[in-house]
């Protein structure tokens, strides 16, 4: 089908206009209208992977204009991968939102899903999108409608939310005013054209400013640090459902836009050889990792731990893109499909205890094992790869990121990585310590009771999804290796070893 | 040299018992029919392991590869004699050690049984798992599932003892193997390409000294299961167990695992040769040699009898590896068949521990002046039990630790030898005093004289492998002729 | 100073930006933040539009040669340099839509920070907000299971 690329837009966009609509008249119908939506857009998405992999980069001319006047959209393997995990877990939650909607949000559940459902759209469209300035559209799209979002949450959302705005603005900003030193250079906004102009004008310093203020509103976006201070509160504070949706999308969509301008708006050539940021950028990726740990540590809200994590994963992300060899690259790209799983797993196991019990604290997981067990084994399969043991996902991209550190002599991020995950084998462990012993240290429960345990879990609408996320991972730790080769080797860029 | 036959065979053995999950959490009001499947699936794995027996006595290698993971790298199954010896001495011991636990839960009325035993048999699976591991990959793989089967086991009794211990458990088994063994098994696959095991080891070219003693050091501490000082502690902190649990995965299986990766890592990835070569076996007997007298010491101190088996079992850990680092095959057949003796000695040893706690509730040894006229079998199947840890016949002890004496003069590695002999000492000077206090000391109340041993359930296992032990020493197959064939030889 | 002349759209658009961040980031009123804002984006805007124009050009929509009042193309001056560049323009039209939805999202919120804290000063806001944080709110009843 030659649509396909542009039916992953236009079933969300089609069905945020449906919802505005409808919402009005019959609420309850929101939630599966967007669920439709959504699957529509999923199933395009596998879709679309699935011809890309068979035969090659799809183009596809929105309004029939040819490039690079006109604005195309190119699907290759990387952001149709991209596409498919964003769709996946958008529908995921879509399933999932049902029941905490209602609970926290119940005047405004059209307001929601609208709004949810354009920021899938947004999402979707940065991904698949050819063109720079589409992409800064799209991008405020989706910064603007996760805003709203999150301010949903009320109390301290607002001035969490506000910081976002103010840091997010300047982040897009920045992307527009590289776009704006590209077009006066190259004069073009189509990223392949801009790619085989830039090595001819490799000397120009304007060139070189252009890629910083890019690099720079995109690891805004991404909130690598040094600018990660807004994550935490705004992640922290919003509705249960929006974490679930923004936490594991947003980030993950800025890397990949990192990863289209290092690699496809300019070369490896040269980000790594007429530039000598990598040492810098390294630094930076191995303070995030160990940065992000330790406040972790820190934490006895679950939720805020998690966003620090989040910080660390990006980390992971940045520093595989920037040691500049084929196994990073492949780490890092992984990872941005194992990392969407993880983080979608985690936040919806904390969700159904915030949906429980009120709360995501620390001792709210207490005696979690035996009136929540379904919960806590996925929350065991997320916490499992997000420490790296095998099978699961997490193993095998910081399999790819040690060996590729190894293989460029980055020491420094190999041992961050190694850190980290040994810092979260104790951030788990703690949760996992208190779900399983449900006595305080005061009272000694007797070793020998057979009390019954009330079975509390969450109903099956949060359960599945959370299920199938799990499952995912383990899935896509088997599958690995097919997944490398088949989705993320053929489109390496060429000069990486 | 070795024909590779595929066969479904390894997985059966491994999915067997991790399948057998199902119907034991399924079956848990019915507690008879519960046990029913334990020992079923215990059964079976025996009689599938015993069909392999035959092809590996030939020389033939079982393999079946289960998935690719990594462009190049897959988790794959692949049997081969040393393989099917641990395999054995896993399997067969967890039939007793079932028929143990239900004495002992029901015994003491213990909650959680159903969690209990499903844990216990997923346990198995991952021990299986280890044995018939092709690569180092898979190995790894197995040995992290084990840890985290074994976790449930070790923190059974959900107090603040339990957390304790079981926290202890998991931060060295999982800080180690993340810390130590992937970064060495990362650096291993770059530098030489493949993960699979080969009797000459995979570092065929020169590779710098520096960086082989480096991995090899990962690699030895990196497998804490297996006890060497200073990453032992996790094993006397894992005594808060319930005995059985002790008695098969920390006698047995955990440690075992541990010793089993250590020894596969020796001969498999180095080689016997290399590390001859270039003198890296003298840095394992060195370090061996130190776990081994210091837990011989510290167990002289102890008068919890569960904390003075485990540091026994340290010391014993150490033997086997100190046998692997004599790079020399009477010193690695002797490794090998010591996991087998000391397996059978040990789970005795804890079996009487736990027996002893549910006919009589005493956990230390001051308070068991006298208890062997009470407990006359219990203290029998001990003293059988000692023999085989400290190496006398006629248990079977005394062959794997002859055969280490024997490597130790082959190899010329003479000091080693004094710290045999020294710590079998020590072992000695541990075990005789309390079964002479038993036997013959005299109790400072007046109890009952009369004969009063714990439920039969407890007993009858524990006499079974006590009396293994002692025909271990008359008839040591198959585990003779699999270490044997193991070295080639 | 030749160089400023040739280059003055690009000093008032870096100084228009270093304003906008310094009112963003250094004042404490969320109102002054969200002017800061509005300068940053206009700064951008300004910056794409002076990209595109040229000396002596005319806006960029087609101009009929003299005389000629048909509709074909041959009645149209078709020489580009004349026209100011479009395509900045149309890209900025969409950006200050943007800038406009950011600024009524921004403002929104100041509204609503107002209504739940009293203030639109930043470290007031803070301060209330830690002070919140020590007294730990109980949880309501309503979001207990």
């Amino acid at each position: 089908m030659d649509q396909l690329p542009i039916l992953i837009i236009v079933f969300p966009l089609f069905t945020a206009f449906a919802l505005t609509l409808l919402g009005w008249f019959r609420p309850a119908v929101c939630q599966p209208l967007t669920v439709v939506g959504l699957l529509g857009s999923s199933l395009s998405a596998i879709a679309t992977l699935a011809q890309v992999v068979n035969s090659g980069p799809i183009s596809y001319h929105l309004g029939g204009w040819a490039p690079p006047f006109g604005i195309e959209y190119r699907v290759d393997a990387l952001n149709a991968m991209v596409l498919m995990m964003v769709s996946s877990v958008a529908l995921l939650v879509a399933v999932y939102a049902r029941k905490p909607v209602q609970k926290e949000l119940g005047g405004k559940i059209s307001n929601f899903y609208t709004l949810f459902i354009l920021l899938v759209t947004g999402l979707l469209g940065i991904t698949i999108t050819g063109d720079a300035f589409n992409l800064y559209v799209l991008l405020e799209i989706a910064a603007l409608t996760s805003y709203a979002l999150i301010a949903l949450g009320r109390g301290r959302a607002y001035m969490a939310t506000f910081n976002y705005v103010i840091l997010g603005t300047v982040g897009a900003c920045f992307y527009l005013l590289g776009v704006g030193f590209l077009l006066i250079k190259t004069g073009t906004l189509n990223m392949v054209d801009i790619g085989s102009i830039v090595p001819s004008l490799s000397g120009s310093r304007a060139i070189l400013v252009a890629f910083a203020f890019l690099m720079m509103g995109c690891w805004l976006k991404m909130a690598l640090f040094p600018f990660h201070g807004w994550l935490p509160n705004a992640y922290t504070n919003a509705p249960t459902a929006v974490s679930c949706l923004v936490a594991p999308l947003m980030t993950k969509v800025s890397v990949y836009v990192m990863l289209r301008i290092m690699f496809t708006m300019y070369s490896v050539d040269w980000v790594f050889s007429v530039i000598t940021w990598k040492p810098l950028v390294m630094a930076l990726a191995v303070i995030a990792i160990l940065m992000g740990s330790c406040f972790a540590l820190a934490q006895r809200n679950i939720k805020r731990m998690l966003t620090y994590l989040i910080v660390a994963e990006i980390g992971y992300m940045v520093g595989g893109a920037w040691l500049g060899n084929a196994s990073g690259y492949i780490g890092a790209s992984y990872h941005i499909l194992a990392d969407g799983l993880m983080t979608v797993c985690l936040f919806m196991v904390v969700g159904s205890i915030v949906y429980k019990r009120g709360r995501a604290h620390i001792e709210d997981f207490k005696g979690a094992f035996s009136t929540m067990p379904w919960t806590m084994g996925a929350f065991i399969l997320g916490a499992l790869s997000m420490i790296g043991v095998p099978p699961t996902c997490g193993f095998f991209s910081k399999w790819y990121l040690l060996s590729g550190a190894y293989q460029s002599g980055d020491y420094a991020f190999g041992v961050a990585l190694l850190l980290s995950s040994l810092i979260n084998a104790v951030l788990f462990i703690r949760i996992v310590e208190t779900a399983f012993f449900s006595a305080t240290s005061d009272e000694e429960p007797d070793p020998h009771s057979h009390q019954e345990t009330c079975y509390a879990d969450s109903p099956p609408s949060m359960l599945l999804p959370l299920w199938a996320s799990a499952l995912a991972l383990l899935a896509m730790g088997l599958y690995s290796s097919e997944i490398v080769t088949r989705w993320i080797q053929p489109v390496i860029p060429g000069g990486l070893l | 040299m070795t024909q590779a036959v595929t066969s479904f065979t390894p997985v059966a053995i491994v999915l067997i018992s991790a399948l057998a999950v199902i119907p034991i959490s399924l079956s848990g009001r019915k507690p008879n029919l519960r046990e029913f499947w334990t020992f079923l699936a215990g059964f079976m794995k025996l009689a599938l392991l015993y069909t392999l027996l035959d092809p590996v006595m030939h020389g033939i290698r079982v393999e079946w590869e289960l998935c690719q993971v990594l462009p190049g790298l897959s988790l794959q199954f692949r049997v081969d004699s040393f393989g099917l010896l641990f395999a054995f001495v896993a399997c067969t011991l967890w039939i007793p050690t079932s028929l143990y636990c239900i004495g002992y839960m029901r015994g003491l009325n213990e909650h959680a049984q159903t969690r209990f035993f499903a844990c216990f048999a997923l346990a198995l699976s991952a021990t299986a798992g280890v044995a018939f591991a092709g690569n180092l990959l898979t190995l790894y793989v197995f040995y992290e599932i084990l840890s985290l089967s074994t976790f449930p086991l070790v923190a059974h009794h959900q107090d603040s003892e339990a957390r304790t211990g079981g926290r202890k458990y998991l931060t060295y088994l999982l800080g180690t193997s993340i810390g130590f063994v992937l970064p060495a098994m990362i650096i291993t696959y770059q530098m030489t390409g493949t993960l699979e095991f080969s009797s000459l080891g995979i570092f065929s070219d020169v590779t710098k000294p520096g960086s082989l003693l480096v991995l090899l050091l990962l690699f030895l501490f990196g497998f804490a299961k297996s006890g060497l000082m200073p990453f032992h502690s996790w094993l006397p902190g894992a005594m808060v167990a319930p005995t059985p649990v002790s008695a098969l995965l920390h006698a047995v299986a955990v440690v075992k695992v541990g010793v089993f990766c250590n020894l596969r890592v020796i001969t498999g990835v180095f080689g016997i040769e290399l590390l001859s070569d270039t003198s890296l076996d003298n840095v394992i007997c060195v370090i061996a040699g130190i776990t081994v007298i210091l837990s011989s010491l510290i167990a002289l101190t102890q008068d919890n009898l569960k904390r003075r088996l485990a540091f026994s079992t340290v010391g014993q850990l150490s033997y086997i590896i100190l046998g692997a680092g004599l790079a020399e095959s009477y010193g690695v057949k002797g490794a090998m068949l010591h996991i087998c003796m000391h397996a059978f000695g040990k789970i005795t040893l804890f079996m009487c521990a736990g027996a002893i706690f549910v006919a009589t509730g005493k956990k230390y040894i001051s308070q068991m002046v006298g208890l062997g006229r009470r407990m006359p079998f219990t203290f029998g199947a001990f003293l059988i039990g000692s023999l085989s840890v400290i190496g006398l016949p006629p248990a079977g002890g005394f062959i794997s630790k002859w055969l280490l004496l024997t490597g130790t003069i082959e190899s010329g590695h003479w000091y080693m030898m004094l710290v045999l002999l020294g710590s079998s000492l020590l072992n000695a000077a541990y075990f005789f005093p309390i079964i002479y206090q038993a036997f013959f000391g005299t109790a400072k109340e007046e109890d009952a004289v009369a004969i009063q041993e714990a439920p039969l359930a407890c007993t009858l296992p524990l006499c079974f492998t006590a009396l293994a032990s002692i025909v271990l020493f008359f008839f040591p197959e198959p585990f003779f002729s699999l270490a044997t064939l193991a070295v080639g030889g | 100073m030749a160089w400023v002349e040739v280059h003055y759209n690009y000093l008032l658009v870096i100084i228009l930006l270093m304003t906008g961040l310094w009112a963003m980031i250094g004042k404490n009123n969320l109102i002054k933040k969200c002017i800061g804002m509005c300068i940053f984006q206009n700064a951008i805007i300004m910056f794409y539009i002076s990209m595109g124009a040229k000396k002596g050009a005319t806006i960029p929509i087609l101009k009929h040669v003299p005389g000629a009042h048909g509709h074909g193309p041959e009645s149209y001056i078709s020489d580009p340099t004349i026209y100011a560049n479009p395509l900045t323009q149309i890209l900025m039209l969409t950006a200050i839509v943007v800038g406009v939805a950011t600024l009524g999202m921004a403002l929104t919120l100041v509204q609503k920070i107002y209504r739940e804290y009293g203030t639109c000063e930043e470290d007031e806001i803070l301060n209330c907000m830690s002070e919140e944080q020590d007294h730990e709110l109980p949880l309501q009843d309503e979001l207990k299971a």
